[in-house]
């Protein structure tokens, strides 16, 4: 599964941004064809998302295309961009199963003979969507997220957006939930002051104790604060090592259960002490194999 | 002004695409004479450096459409290639002049 600790937004209509997409850092970034592009500059927009996927070098980034709703410009956002081997669409305004069924025929019918299969997320960002996360992440096939996307989710509630986020806690929850029971990753809404710094912290810390894998950014300065959250700590990678150093050595003694430092050591203290060793593996930090 | 329209990938009308921002580039496409060839009107801020690879990129897209008389405005702000052609598959194609051959 693919680390998306950031995923960063990038209009789709801005050269510059475009051609500098890859110098941050950032996990995944969205070259945005929706909410940044105006609709008489749809077409233009696509135009350069295209040629700045077939060009453009983003280092280690994954690519990813937020396309339009399959009701205003989707099916041509697909038909012209999915050749140009993007490794995911991101699509806006889910609502049921069949937004998903409907945009991964259009991106069957678009991909070329021996192209990377381009996968999908579904950005839940209506009330509707977030009622059906469960259905929507169990979609088969090509779904490898779900991302929340709080903005246009409490417009439609009539909802005040706090920066404490207390009146999207339920919908966090529910698109976490949801994509666990599928297997598939969550992904959270973007903090949308890109000058509030601590702000940005406080609210990367709640998304990721409640269980995001990653978050949107909307901002290249988000990224740092957003990894520094995402990554684990020194203390965290040696506690995870203990861990397991401890259930090996139970294990050599033919149990399945633990003690360290007087906690009880099980099966699922295992399972994030290991997800804790191989995040900090893919970070390129050396840690017990 | 005789137009040489009867082709699908000629230059019917005017279009125009881009922006005057640093890294873009504007590009104005209008239908030339039927006989005229490709007219390309250049300004850019690197027209001592890039001057000629601006030329040689939109010369490849407008015969990659087969669009034959067309006459190209371009104010270049330090476009990259891909911007260059973006931009002018955009022009051609609001000037109704992307035909088969495919925008990519």
């Amino acid at each position: 599964m693919n680390l998306r600790r950031t995923m960063l937004f990038i209009p789709g209509n801005n050269p510059g941004m475009l051609q500098n997409g890859g110098v941050f850092g950032a996990d995944s970034v969205i070259l945005d064809l929706e909410d940044a592009v105006a609709p008489q500059e749809k077409d233009a927009a696509r135009f350069l998302v295209a040629q700045a996927l077939k060009t453009v070098d983003y280092g280690n980034s994954e690519k990813v295309v937020r396309i339009n709703p399959l009701d205003t410009f989707g099916a041509e956002d697909i038909q012209m961009i999915v050749p140009c081997q993007p490794d995911v669409l991101l699509v806006p305004k889910v609502e049921s199963v069949q937004d998903i069924e409907k945009v991964t025929h259009l991106v069957a019918q678009a991909e070329t003979a021996g192209q990377q299969p381009v996968q999908l997320i579904a950005l839940l960002e209506t009330s509707q969507g977030i009622a059906l996360a469960y259905q929507i992440a169990q979609t088969k096939g090509r779904l490898v997220a779900l991302a929340l996307g709080a903005e246009d989710y409490t417009a439609g509630l009539g909802a005040t957006r706090t920066k404490e986020g207390r009146e999207i806690f339920t919908a966090r929850s529910l698109v976490i939930n949801a994509a666990a029971a599928a297997g598939i990753q969550s992904l959270d809404t973007p903090f949308t002051d890109a000058n509030d710094e601590a702000g940005l912290y406080q609210d990367t810390l709640t998304g990721k104790e409640l269980g995001f894998k990653g978050k949107l950014a909307i901002n290249p300065r988000q990224i740092d604060v957003i990894h520094g959250v995402f990554n684990p700590t020194l203390a965290t990678i040696e506690w995870a090592e203990e861990v397991v150093q401890a259930i090996r050595k139970a294990e050599s003694e033919g149990s399945g259960v633990a003690s360290l430092h007087g906690k009880m050591v099980d099966a699922p203290i295992v399972a994030r002490a290991e997800h804790i060793l191989k995040l900090a593996r893919r970070l390129g930090v050396e840690v017990m194999q | 002004m005789m137009v040489a329209a009867d082709n699908e990938e000629e230059v019917r009308k005017v279009g125009q695409a881009g922006t005057l921002e640093s890294n873009d580039v504007m590009i104005t496409v209008a239908p030339g004479e039927a006989g005229s060839g490709v007219f390309i009107d250049l300004t850019s801020i690197v027209k001592d450096q890039y001057g000629d690879a601006i030329r040689r990129t939109l010369l490849d897209v407008v015969a990659e459409q087969g669009s034959r008389d067309i006459y190209i405005t371009v104010a270049d702000r330090g476009a990259l290639d891909c911007t260059i052609r973006a931009r002018l598959l955009t022009a051609l194609t609001r000037a109704g002049a992307v035909g088969k051959k495919g925008v990519v």
